[in-house]
């Protein structure tokens, strides 16, 4: 494997690792105020489909984004109408938003375009398109040389090429995830709001006899992760792929517990487990079988390795996941 | 004192549930612009007004009652396993070995081995979780989650390298052979002179799944192991104080569960396909979860709401068939049932037990 087949995998493990990473952030805001969340799935697909139906009817991915997140937050004020305000199983809460999502995507999507539960294929102005940062070499550079650009970026330096083709060229979503890791550090550690949302999911009552809202900053911190998983969807949607097809998410929102569950609620270590387990979709996407010294993995050890990796981490061979205490339980305020 | 009587906690609240769940598919039908009347008739004739459209429901009622059955039994302990598609793709796995490679003389004989290793691969596949449930405290819903995906990987990996025969393209094993083939509910009920479709998948496991009712009903209530499990499921400190270990108990309830998830496997690979295919389970083992919150735990309703899952599988298919609306109706009605009967039940229950106080106040 030479250097630039190196940096393609890691660009691409880049990308599959952004929709893991907002959907995790997303679930770090809600199980960390004490509200698990299984549903990050269903929020994502909801979003993946909204953002690509209003995108391919308006021909705006703008517009589409703001359907997106505006689909991903009504799941979420269900999730919170059942969890919070009626304090109902969390986790029955999230199968059920996940299922619904699921029948409910395709349904839409049949009724509004009749193209057996998909969307039309986005064009340009309806998706994220890739932005060149200062000095990389792009489409543009290619198409004035005239030369392909797959020709240009091996004849640059490893410099160049890394710049080019690792750092430069993403959707401006790929981005945002990235700064939406310091900025929810900065939230959850740094600020005022950030201690009561921390404190809201180890122990509730003190924030409760402190005179704040428990029900407002659970909703607060379910809203949150609606946001993060609409980002998460339509960039599947409008970034990744061009338009929504049915049950795109496969899987994405388990994995991105998972990765939640690995970085042990940590919004750093959450940057990291996402980028690992983009590698691994990644590595899996782009070789069918790995050889290793002789011993050949199947692509499908590379698929479960997320998950294997995640019991391994819960089991507590690998240092103790331990989840904010008060997760999973509703709160019932003393009379 | 009780804020209800029970019968408006078993029987009134679920029916309000479903009634609710039963308004909002008929809104969400609307709203895609066809008519919930038609729907539903097209519904109940395609899958109650033949017997191939009964062959076809009590096939899916078969599958339902297994993992709602297996549902249920985790639930008694207070564990909530979502993990049944997994636990009965590995149960497929079990089953698919011993059919294929163990030559049989009589469907019956088979049918109980096949049983055996559907039950037991299924069984240890549920055995991990509960393990780390009840040893090291790792919440069982993530576990199960991740062991599904993992069971996805495992029969992906089985098929296409081990089991497929040589030169086959598709990722499934061979046709078992003829004398591990399960007869359909036409060839048992024609010797009783009963006319039934013959191309309709239902099979002898219907009454497999039916005596598994018994068996859960009387294991749950009627037995030492079933009050133990009962008892932690209720308190885990109380079952301590009784002498009850715990670990022991998650272990068991999670063999159970996971055992009767498996044993979908003769139903679904043995009775219908007759060899294992990639995506047999057809997500029957989260079906199950809405038929245990449906059936509120209990084999009797476990029953009557597997048979009304086995409907609405059956009526959604005619429906996609004849009309414009996809057959991924059912999912949203399944999430809708979920919703209402679980999640949003203190939505249902809250003033019901304020209308049953108000009465009860009025009458002294």
């Amino acid at each position: 494997m030479d250097f630039l087949t190196l940096i393609q995998v890691l660009d691409s493990s880049m990308r599959m690792a952004t929709p893991l990473l907002l959907a995790c952030l997303a679930g770090l805001f809600s199980e960390r105020a004490g509200i698990f969340d299984i549903g990050l799935e269903g929020k994502m697909l909801m979003a993946a489909f909204f953002s690509a139906a209003v995108a391919a009817i308006t021909g705006n991915v703008w517009l589409g984004l703001l359907a997106g997140i505006a689909s991903s937050l009504a799941l979420s004020g269900l999730h919170g109408l059942a969890s919070i305000t009626f304090r109902g199983n969390q986790l029955i809460s999230g199968v059920a938003l996940n299922f619904l999502a699921s029948g409910l995507t395709v349904l839409i999507a049949q009724s509004w375009f009749q193209q057996g539960g998909r969307t039309p294929s986005l064009m340009t102005a309806g998706r994220f398109n890739g932005i060149e940062l200062p000095f990389a070499i792009g489409p543009a550079d290619a198409e004035a040389a005239g030369r392909p650009l797959s020709e240009m970026i091996k004849e640059a330096s490893m410099v160049q090429q890394l710049y080019s083709e690792l750092i430069s060229g993403h959707s401006i979503l790929v981005y945002v995830s990235l700064l939406a890791v310091p900025l929810t550090w900065w939230v959850l550690f740094r600020t005022r709001f950030g201690l009561r949302l921390r404190a809201v999911g180890e122990n509730p009552a003190a924030v409760d006899t402190a005179g704040i809202s428990v029900q407002g900053l659970r909703f607060a911190a379910v809203g949150i992760c609606g946001l993060l998983c609409g980002i998460a969807g339509a960039y599947l949607a409008t970034g990744l792929q061009a338009g929504f097809v049915k049950e795109m998410t496969s899987g994405r929102g388990y994995i991105a517990l998972a990765a939640l569950i690995f970085a042990k609620w940590r919004p750093w270590h959450a940057l990291g487990a996402c980028l690992l387990f983009g590698l691994l979709q990644a590595v899996a996407l782009r070789f069918q079988s790995i050889q290793l010294g002789g011993f050949t993995i199947p692509v499908q050890v590379m698929d479960a390795l997320p998950y294997i990796l995640t019991v391994v981490i819960l089991a507590g061979f690998v240092g103790k996941a331990i989840p904010p205490r008060a997760g999973g339980d509703p709160y019932v305020k003393e009379r | 004192m009780e804020k209800m009587p029970k019968w408006a906690d078993v029987v009134l609240i679920p029916v309000i549930s479903l009634l609710l769940a039963a308004l909002i598919s008929a809104l969400v039908i609307l709203l895609i612009g066809e008519s919930p009347v038609e729907a539903l008739n097209l519904m109940v004739n395609g899958a109650l007004g033949s017997t191939y459209g009964w062959g076809y429901t009590l096939y899916y009622a078969t599958n339902f009652l297994f993992t709602g059955l297996a549902v249920a039994v985790a639930a008694h302990a207070g564990l909530f396993n979502i993990g049944g598609e997994g636990q009965a793709m590995i149960g497929g796995l079990g089953l698919a070995v011993v059919c294929l490679y163990i030559p049989f003389p009589h469907w019956t004989i088979a049918l109980i081995f096949a049983a055996l290793g559907a039950g037991i691969f299924g069984a240890a596949w549920a055995a991990i979780p509960a393990y780390l449930q009840a040893k090291r405290g790792s919440h069982i819903v993530i576990t199960t989650i991740m062991f599904n995906f993992i069971a996805a990987a495992v029969l992906n990996y089985m098929l296409v390298n081990v089991l497929k025969p040589k030169g086959a393209m598709d990722p499934s094993t061979a046709k078992f052979p003829e004398t591990a083939q399960l007869p359909s509910l036409h060839e048992i009920l024609a010797p009783l002179g009963i006319e039934f479709s013959k191309s309709a998948p239902a099979n002898v496991t219907l009454f497999v799944g039916l005596a598994a009712c018994v068996v859960v009903w009387g294991l749950i209530w009627h037995t030492p192991l079933g009050h133990e499990i009962r008892a932690l499921g209720k308190s885990e400190r109380g079952a301590v104080y009784a002498g009850i270990s715990p670990v022991r108990t998650v272990m068991i309830t999670m063999l159970i569960s996971g055992g009767l998830c498996g044993l979908m496997a003769i139903n679904n690979v043995m009775g219908e396909a007759e060899r294992l295919v990639l995506n047999a389970t057809e997500g029957a083992g989260f079906i199950g979860i809405a038929v245990a919150l449906m059936g509120r735990n209990h084999p009797f309703g476990v029953f009557l709401a597997a048979i009304l899952f086995g409907f609405l599988y059956q009526g959604g298919a005619e429906l996609a068939l004849w009309t414009n609306i996809p057959s991924e109706l059912i999912v949203v009605i399944q999430a809708l049932v979920i919703l209402f009967t679980g999640a949003l039940d203190n939505m249902v229950r809250i003033p019901i037990e304020k209308i049953f106080l108000a009465l009860r106040k009025e009458n002294v």
